[in-house]
């Protein structure tokens, strides 16, 4: 009766479309996350993670929609990211239908922005997302910002503990080392997290090959996010559950009930 | 008509769409009357017990509940809206323990597993084969929570999980379903679970 680990597709959001993708046969429009969403879930995707990237407050208004579009099709977890820097945004983004909703660097210029998210919606909504790279800092690896491009001087480590102790509900660890490279996930930086958070952790960037996922699960990863492999089309999420069952981990496998 | 208890708590509208998929007319509301005459209510439920439970009093949820229940009415909660059906919770809340509707005895713990929360898809085990549960016996539901219900609920039939320890799933008696798990996030084994409950009332 174990816990399956978790396969989440990240879909790239901006203005209401998404920013990557390709042309799946069963997929009318590529550009609609609705549609890709939909998909995914039927692939067996365990949750959907969108990442509004619209650069303006018009444009995020249009993710609410996106969002509330999405909720209403599309029966797993959906989690939304980008953008997020008050209470009000995770009101407004909850009521739209997102389960979780996850924060990176509002949380860094105000980490009481997390105690201030969770004590008012739970911490099983909040998912603290940490760009993490190596650097000088104690541990080796240093939080930035800005897609790897901008330090911070914090310490990854010291950053995800205090986070736990802030509220925070999982942690979405992205690799800013391996992100886009497709040559495998972090697994010292997942394997060295996973001994000090007490809280689920998601990670993040690298993921290229089949074997990949099953060394990030053994590493201690609780789930695993990718964008570009599913977006690529080199591997559908089914293709990965599949391998993964064969090699003995624990997935969800696609139910057999059938369309209700 | 379905009445989805609307008394602050966090995401409801995928709750709202999964009952509307079975056909059925479904209304969001946090009005006493509405709530009460409705042929199922659904009780979502996220964040702390004690945040529920005083949103829940401030719409006279307490004895929304036991009217439905003396008068023979169906009542559906989901994850803190399981919880509340029982005497109290662990969970402190402003630093104490709230106490929950108790129409059940038993209290809500503490989950001792080393990652919490408990978040994601894990496997039921049902041995009654009937009622909202029929032929989801194995199924992965998708659980987000770091309290359950760990001892048998005599007074009812219990749907059996683990993590870390064992602990109560779901429950179900005539009247009253609750599902610790999110129903209406757990893809089609959830929508079976809702359609087989709309069906029943």
């Amino acid at each position: 009766m174990s816990l399956a680990t978790r396969i989440i597709p990240c879909l790239d959001v901006s203005n209401g479309r998404v920013v990557k993708g390709i042309n799946f046969k069963n997929l009318v429009d590529a550009g609609n996350p609705v549609e890709m969403a939909r998909v995914y879930s039927e692939e067996g995707a365990d949750e959907i993670t969108f990442l509004d990237i619209s650069a303006s407050v018009e444009n995020r208004k249009t993710t609410l929609d996106v969002v509330s579009a999405t909720a209403d099709e599309v029966f797993i977890p959906l989690t939304v990211g980008g953008g997020i820097s008050s209470a009000s945004d995770v009101d407004q983004l909850l009521r739209a239908g997102a389960d979780k909703i996850s924060v990176n660097t509002a949380a860094i210029n105000n980490p009481n922005l997390i105690n201030e998210i969770s004590d008012r919606f739970g911490a099983q909504v909040l998912v603290i997302s940490i760009d993490a790279k190596r650097g000088r800092t104690e541990s080796g690896f240093e939080v930035t910002t800005h897609g790897g491009r901008n330090s911070t001087g914090i310490d990854t480590f010291k950053w995800i503990e205090q986070a736990i102790s802030r509220g925070a509900g999982e942690i979405l660890l992205n690799s800013m080392d391996m992100d886009g490279t497709r040559a495998g996930y972090d697994l010292e930086l997942i394997r060295r997290v996973r001994e000090i958070s007490s809280v689920p952790v998601i990670a993040s960037g690298g993921a290229g090959d089949l074997d990949d996922f099953g060394k990030a699960i053994e590493s201690g990863a609780d789930a695993l996010l990718a964008a570009s492999v599913f977006h690529f089309g080199i591997y559908r999420i089914s293709d990965i559950k599949r391998d993964l069952s064969r090699k003995g981990f624990t997935v969800r496998q696609s139910s057999t009930l059938g369309e209700n | 008509m379905i009445a989805i208890l609307d008394y602050g708590s966090g995401n409801i509208r995928s709750a709202q769409r999964a009952c509307e998929k079975t056909g059925a007319e479904v209304v969001i509301t946090s009005d006493f009357k509405t709530a009460l005459a409705a042929d199922g209510l659904v009780i979502p439920g996220v964040g702390a017990f004690g945040a529920c439970m005083k949103g829940l009093r401030a719409v006279r949820g307490e004895e929304l509940i036991k009217e439905r229940l003396e008068l023979g009415r169906k009542i559906l909660g989901i994850c803190v809206g399981m919880q509340v059906f029982f005497a109290e919770s662990d969970e402190l809340f402003n630093g104490e323990r709230t106490s929950g509707v108790g129409i059940f005895p038993q209290k809500v713990e503490k989950l001792s597993a080393p990652v919490l929360p408990h978040i994601g898809w894990s496997e039921i085990e049902s041995k009654n084969n009937s009622g909202s549960f029929a032929d989801l016996n194995g199924e992965r539901f998708y659980f987000v929570h770091s309290y359950a219900v760990k001892s048998e609920v005599s007074e009812a039939a219990n749907i059996n999980c683990n993590y870390g320890d064992n602990f109560i799933a779901a429950i179900e008696t005539d009247l009253i379903t609750a599902t610790q798990f999110h129903p209406e996030k757990s893809g089609d084994a959830g929508l079976k679970l809702i359609n087989n409950w709309v069906a029943s009332l």
